[in-house]
């Protein structure tokens, strides 16, 4: 068993280095700049410092957590595929200053007795936000450790009580051309979609999320909501939700739609089944030294004895 | 001035490493640095490539005779950028782990694709020697150089086939590769015909 239980005096990520702190840290540095000490650094080279997000008070944490140090906070807010907001890494947190996360409602839709438009707060509320520190595995290959802030998505969705009729659910990122410049090129087919298999869906560890580092999602993080399937490669894990849909038959998926024969549906971690372009039996662990090897990967991510059993049976080979 | 103008050209071609190391030095490669270098130095890799390949066209269209001499620099100093990128590979990206290089190139087309673009770069640098092109004598010596064509073709492809979605900036090189190689089969057309 890999996942480690975290002590009750361990700390929450967010309480690792007081915010009082580190904004005091910067200021100091500011002050340093404007005296002239960093003259020979280059402008701009550590000035890009993200804007930290409203911080969520009350946060349960999770005894499973892992141990292991998350990664950098900069790291994993400036890193990042969400391709609505361009198709580089640092894309996502360069253009998508503008995107506008508040109010948002989302759409419910499909085999299910509550269905209708909710507000995302009234979706969330009724449930205690938990800190989950997870791994976060892209299927390139690179992997982070991020302490997510959210709610179990299987009790938003019994909630809503889906029907017998419902076995699958479709999710939706948001269509907003004019706020997300990677939407005006029809390099995807847009709007994004996802989809699970209901039994999936309702897994304890699928994580209806709305916070990181125990502050708000920030926009290039998928604000306000995402799916964070810590099993799953990162494409997975839908950003900016706008419309949840219980369906009868497996829904259609961005990646598979661009390329079936490098994504499928369950895309599953697994580092016996290779991608055409990528090995996945190794991982780059973003923060690592410039010099170190990869790590191995785990099957489903380190979450086998967790959600193994949803797949007995399957040829994962081909239900890839 | 004329004199000066290969020493120059010389240390313009050592901008980009001038300029990856100092990035590296004062603000560091970002939060995936093994694959910064990577793509940094495959970029010019290929740039360089490109470029090499322009000067005869251009000298041809500009009538512009003093280009030739640059052509073997230019052309050394791709493999130079293309030997950086594959070190890079293997260092940074593979940590030295040959049983992940090897399943790589096998399996990887996109990978397959760049390491027979450098296995054939590697002859021609080994030959751009005054001394070589006597040994070899000029017809074998320009036959066997006609490999660069293939080269340029493969490092396109090799960037083509690793992108997920945004294929516009392979694009681009294509666009470009196709004129430099177009222009060529269009000129030996009119010169025969």
């Amino acid at each position: 068993m890999l996942i480690k239980h975290v002590r009750a005096r361990d700390p929450l990520s967010s309480e690792i280095t007081p915010r009082a702190v580190f904004e005091g840290r910067r200021r100091l540095l500011k002050a340093a700049a404007a005296a002239g000490v960093w003259a020979f650094a280059p402008a701009g080279a550590k000035a890009a410092k993200p804007v930290r997000g409203e911080p969520i008070p009350n946060l349960a944490p999770w005894p499973k957590s892992l141990s292991e140090p998350p990664t950098g906070y900069e790291l994993a807010t400036t890193y990042n595929n969400f391709y609505e907001f361009g198709f580089d890494k640092e894309d996502p947190a360069r253009h998508s200053k503008s995107f506008k996360p508040r109010p948002w409602t989302v759409a419910v839709e499909g085999h299910a007795e509550k269905t209708g438009t909710f507000d995302f707060e009234d979706l969330i509320k009724p449930h205690q936000l938990e800190e989950r520190v997870y791994r976060f595995r892209c299927v390139e290959a690179w992997s982070m450790v991020v302490p997510w802030v959210g709610v179990p998505l299987g009790d938003v969705l019994k909630r809503l009580v889906p029907t017998a009729k419902a076995k699958y659910v479709a999710f939706q990122t948001v269509l907003r051309p004019e706020e997300m410049p990677g939407q005006r090129l029809p390099l995807l087919k847009w709007p994004y979609v996802e989809g699970l298999r209901l039994d999936e869906a309702m897994h304890p560890l699928a994580l209806l999320t709305v916070g990181m580092y125990g502050e708000r999602l920030p926009n290039q993080n998928g604000a306000p909501l995402r799916l964070v399937l810590p099993w799953k490669y990162g494409f997975k894990s839908i950003k900016s939700i706008v419309r949840i849909a219980f369906t009868e038959t497996e829904p259609p998926t961005t990646w598979n739609i661009a390329t079936p024969r490098e994504y499928g549906f369950y895309s599953n971690v697994n580092p016996q089944v290779d991608h055409p372009r990528w090995s996945q039996a190794k991982e780059r662990r973003l923060g690592d030294p410039f010099f170190s090897p990869k790590r191995p990967t785990l099957m489903f991510n380190g979450y086998a004895e967790d959600v193994a059993h949803l797949y007995a049976g399957m040829d994962l080979a081909k239900l890839y | 001035m004329t004199r000066l103008a290969k020493p120059i050209v010389f240390a313009l071609c050592l901008l980009p490493l001038a300029w990856l190391a100092y990035r590296g030095w004062t603000a560091g490669f970002g939060a995936h640095p093994q694959e910064y270098v990577n793509r940094f130095l495959g970029d010019w890799a290929l740039r360089f490539l490109l470029t090499a390949l322009a000067v005869t066209p251009l000298r041809q269209i500009g009538n512009w005779p003093q280009l030739a001499r640059f052509r073997r620099m230019l052309g050394l100093y791709a493999f130079f950028y293309v030997v950086l990128h594959l070190s890079s590979y293997v260092v940074a990206t593979h940590f030295f782990d040959w049983a992940a290089i090897g399943k790589d190139i096998l399996k990887r087309n996109y990978i397959t694709v760049g390491m027979a673009t450098f296995a054939m770069l590697t002859p021609l640098a080994a030959t751009s020697t005054a001394g070589m092109v006597k040994r070899l004598g000029a017809a074998r010596w320009k036959k066997l150089h006609r490999l660069v064509y293939l080269a340029g073709i493969g490092g396109v492809f090799h960037f083509f086939m690793m992108v997920k979605a945004d294929w516009r900036e392979p694009l681009l090189y294509a666009v470009i590769l196709s004129g430099l190689l177009g222009w060529r089969v269009w000129r030996r057309a009119r010169v025969k015909g």
